[in-house]
């Protein structure tokens, strides 16, 4: 028997209306986990770096984590892989809600779509039975409707759907996949969903999922439960509210903004605004959110209420959760009313939160420049908010300027030419970023912003305080109940690290130090994204629930696979490093690896250089960020050593420091 | 049938639609501390809680299984609270024949909170840390009465949808096999 897993995955050739339910190895599943780790696996065995996103042979996978469906708290995750069409390198988008613990129910531990369909359709999985069926009547319609036709079409209430909106069908690269509750919206997995012609995928599944050995796996359970209402009881001191408690950023908790709308820049990620919080905004936007919030919602099996339900007049209810919130007001260098607003139509539509306002804002800038003339938007509203309601038109529409707009910031840049690049200013790896522009390198988020394949910041942070305490005192009371350090060393790195002086930023923490922090917190993650594990229980956080240290035990004692911390650590690192292998073969090297030029003022290039040399190593990574052929060896992924010395992105034996001669330099 | 007055105590789940925020935590711990052996396995449909939810309605309710009902009811009236239209059968613990709620999901059998006999409290309730779920116990007086065994109501629900003779036939069969 399998625990924990089904061991089933769900096999559909699009283009053939072929459906294959295959079993899977329980091999993979030692070496890889399940979530994000087997998906990389597949990825890499059946989509070779010629196929691009739009292409019948990219995959689009929906995989649910491996303790997804288990009484584990807020292991809930679906984590989406494909090739994104705007990055064209391994898109990692991840959504919590109900559809990945429905999926384990129904029978399935991932739905693998390949080929293209000839027309739109849905997919409807209930339990054994699984039929592609018409979704014509659906076509143009909103992410959030499109579900709750199905739902009565079906007569299935308790039905979980992923399902895109106009802007997946029309394939804007930023397009989402949304579920109501959650969304995927990184990297343009909607857009790859709609290049497939699939509206929803819809499951319903009444079938147990087994545990291992139950009451060690319940205790441990229990254990967490106790400590979140611990942590409930008791907010961290002296660090910013949102991180203070758990949780995704309780945005929709919260009405202070005072820190995200001072802090983080408005427009097209160009303008700080010290004094913008004052007595009467808040009250403006306390009344705001008050009116239009009717409940704070949780996902699966998570006593979190991160998300919220969202009612404003005349317009349908919808849900929303974190920083979508002022993602759309302050793009539009407006109010909380009108962010809630259109984000209710891009929900609709299925568009990420974060790109999606800052293409429009910047399209507005290069209006206001003109780079973009009244030819190139004809028709575009004299008031400020009806733009953005008529770019947002445009790009799902694909219409004429918004064709070339629903690209994304980076590809529009390119097409419109003009100098439009020096606006496009706020991407990595060609992807919208967070608005937020600083002063001095922080050499710690250096690390994570250059080398994060999730390209997204909030998905490798986590861990480690963001500054430092002023007073010894306190710091000395923060380590004392930090038993999630995997090594008492960081407690050390932490108590010497002052705010000003010599063991400050940008030279202290050191640069071993930064290294050895930054993939502490990026491993947290890449466990979370192969269990189904919710950062906001997990390693989004400071001294959250789940750490390196119970993490074994969950998985022993709930998949029944042996595993220590050692196992655990060299589990996580071959599908880390295999998802980087993925976008190597891609093409991405260190050169790709940076920051937005304008993301802090003042820089270090040496010590960046320093920073990046010393963790491509202790990766085991090559100057070019590379995995070497020693590490992939080690880590067991001969099979992409083997395919990166024929494709000559690495040389047989070099810089390998064993002596020994390999066989093929041997036959030579 | 009257039989004597006994004192006992009550337990029952205070509800509060107003807390739940969805998260379905008591489905998943209820089914799972009733598999055999206990928490082996976990799965909702065989909870003996649900949470009926239509989030863009902003319904929430957590019911919990009450006694078995052989036959559907007349009810199917609307209820308008606070301007939400809920159906009758939102607030309705009855394992019937007119909805899938409360039935083991492969022999259709009826499911019955048993308030888990044995713990503290109930686990739903234990695990509910919005305290939409809260347990009760007052004293009452009521009449002594033997309380139908599980394997009682089950038959109970198979006479039902097969008829009495059926399963004595189907009984005798299995029990000269063996």
């Amino acid at each position: 028997m399998r625990y924990a897993e089904t061991g089933f995955n769900l096999e559909i050739d699009l283009t053939r209306g072929n459906i294959e339910r295959v079993q899977t190895d329980p091999k993979d599943t030692e070496l890889y986990l399940g979530g994000l780790g087997t998906n990389a696996k597949i990825l890499w065995d059946r989509v070779p770096p010629e196929v691009e996103p739009f292409s019948p042979e990219n995959l689009l996978i929906f995989g649910a984590g491996l303790l997804c469906g288990t009484p584990a708290t807020g292991c809930n995750r679906t984590i989406v892989t494909t090739i994104s069409p705007q990055t064209k390198l391994m898109a990692f988008s991840m959504m919590g809600g109900f559809w990945a613990p429905e999926l384990k129910y129904a029978g399935y531990d991932k739905v693998i779509l390949r080929g293209k369909s000839p027309d739109l359709i849905y997919l409807w999985i209930n339990n054994d039975k699984v039929e592609i069926r018409d979704a014509s009547h659906l076509q143009g319609k909103g992410s959030n409707e499109t579900a709750q036709l199905i739902r009565q079409e079906l007569n299935e209430p308790k039905a979980q759907v992923v399902s895109i909106g106009l802007a997946g069908e029309n394939r804007v690269y930023y397009a989402s996949i949304e579920q109501g509750r959650s969304s995927a919206s990184r990297g343009g997995g909607g857009a790859v969903m709609g290049d497939k012609r699939v509206k929803a995928i819809v499951v319903r599944g009444t079938g147990d999922i087994n545990i291992a050995r139950p009451a060690e796996y319940f205790e441990q359970c229990n254990e967490v439960l106790e400590y979140i209402k611990w942590r409930e009881d008791n907010p961290i001191p002296g660090v910013i509210p949102i991180l203070s408690v758990l949780g995704s950023p309780q945005e929709m908790a919260i009405h202070d903004e005072k820190w995200h709308t001072e802090n983080f820049s408005w427009g097209n990620a160009r303008h700080r605004r010290r004094e913008y919080w004052t007595e009467e905004i808040a009250k403006e936007w306390f009344d705001t959110l008050d009116s239009a919030r009717t409940r704070l919602i949780s996902c699966y099996n998570c006593p979190m209420k991160c998300g919220a339900t969202i009612t404003l007049p005349g317009l349908p209810t919808y849900m929303m959760k974190c920083f979508s919130k002022l993602t759309y007001t302050m793009a539009a260098m407006s109010n909380l009313k009108f962010g809630l607003t259109i984000a209710q139509r891009a929900t609709e539509y299925g568009m990420d939160g974060y790109s999606t306002p800052q293409v429009m804002a910047f399209a507005l800038e290069l209006y206001e420049n003109g780079i973009l003339t009244d030819e190139d938007l004809p028709g575009l509203p004299s008031d400020n908010e009806e733009k953005f309601y008529w770019l947002i038109d445009k790009i799902v529409h694909r219409e004429g300027i918004g064709d070339v707009l629903a690209n994304g910031t980076y590809w529009a840049a390119k097409e419109i030419g003009k100098g439009a690049e020096e606006y496009a200013h706020n991407n990595i790896k060609k992807h919208e970023q967070l608005p937020l522009k600083l002063g001095m390198l922080n050499p710690i988020y250096f690390l994570m912003y250059c080398t994060g394949e999730k390209i997204n910041i909030t998905q490798i942070e986590g861990q480690f305080p963001q500054t430092p305490f002023p007073k010894r005192e306190h710091r000395e009371k923060f380590v004392k109940d930090w038993f999630q350090v995997p090594d008492d060393k960081f407690k050390q790195y932490f108590l010497d690290w002052e705010p000003r002086g010599e063991n400050s930023m940008p030279y202290y923490p050191t640069v071993p130090m930064v290294c050895d922090i930054v993939d502490w917190m990026e491993q947290m993650h890449y466990i979370d994204d192969a269990l189904g594990m919710c950062t906001g229980v997990s390693s989004f956080h400071l001294k959250p629930p789940y750490h390196i240290h119970n993490f074994p035990k969950f998985i022993s004692a709930g998949a029944g696979i042996d595993m220590d911390e050692d196992k655990l650590t060299q589990a996580t690192k071959r599908y880390r490093t295999l998802v980087r292998a993925i976008n190597i073969r891609r093409g991405l090297r260190r050169k790709d690896e940076k920051p937005p030029e304008t993301h802090w003022k003042k820089r270090f290039p040496e010590l960046e250089a320093e920073l990046l040399d010393s963790y491509y190593k202790l990766k085991g990574w090559n100057k070019e960020g590379i995995p070497t052929q020693e590490s992939l060896v080690e880590l067991g992924l001969d099979y992409v050593s083997e395919d990166f010395i024929q494709r000559k992105i690495l040389t047989d034996g070099e810089g390998d420091t064993s002596k020994e001669i390999s066989p093929e330099k041997e036959a030579e | 049938m009257k039989g004597e007055k006994k004192k006992k105590i009550v337990k029952t789940i205070r509800i509060d639609v107003e807390k739940c925020n969805g998260c379905r935590a008591c489905e998943v711990i209820c089914s799972a501390s009733h598999a055999e052996p206990k928490y082996s396995s976990n799965n909702p449909a065989r909870a003996r809680i649900r949470v009926i939810c239509e989030p863009y309605k902003d319904i929430y309710v957590p019911v919990y299984a009450g006694d078995y009902a052989p036959a559907e009811c007349a009810g199917r009236d609307k209820y308008t609270i606070d301007g939400k239209e809920y159906d009758e059968c939102s607030f309705c613990r009855a394992s019937c024949p007119s909805r899938d709620e409360f039935k083991e999901p492969d022999s259709g059998l009826p499911l019955k909170c048993d308030m888990c006999e044995g713990e503290d409290e109930p686990m739903c309730v234990k695990w509910c840390l919005a305290d939409a779920l809260v347990l009760e116990e007052r004293e009452e007086e009521v009449d002594e009465e033997e309380e139908q065994e599980e394997l009682a109501v089950g038959l109970e629900s198979l006479a039902d949808k097969y008829g009495l003779d059926k399963i004595i036939d189907t009984l005798t069969r299995l029990s000269k096999k063996e």
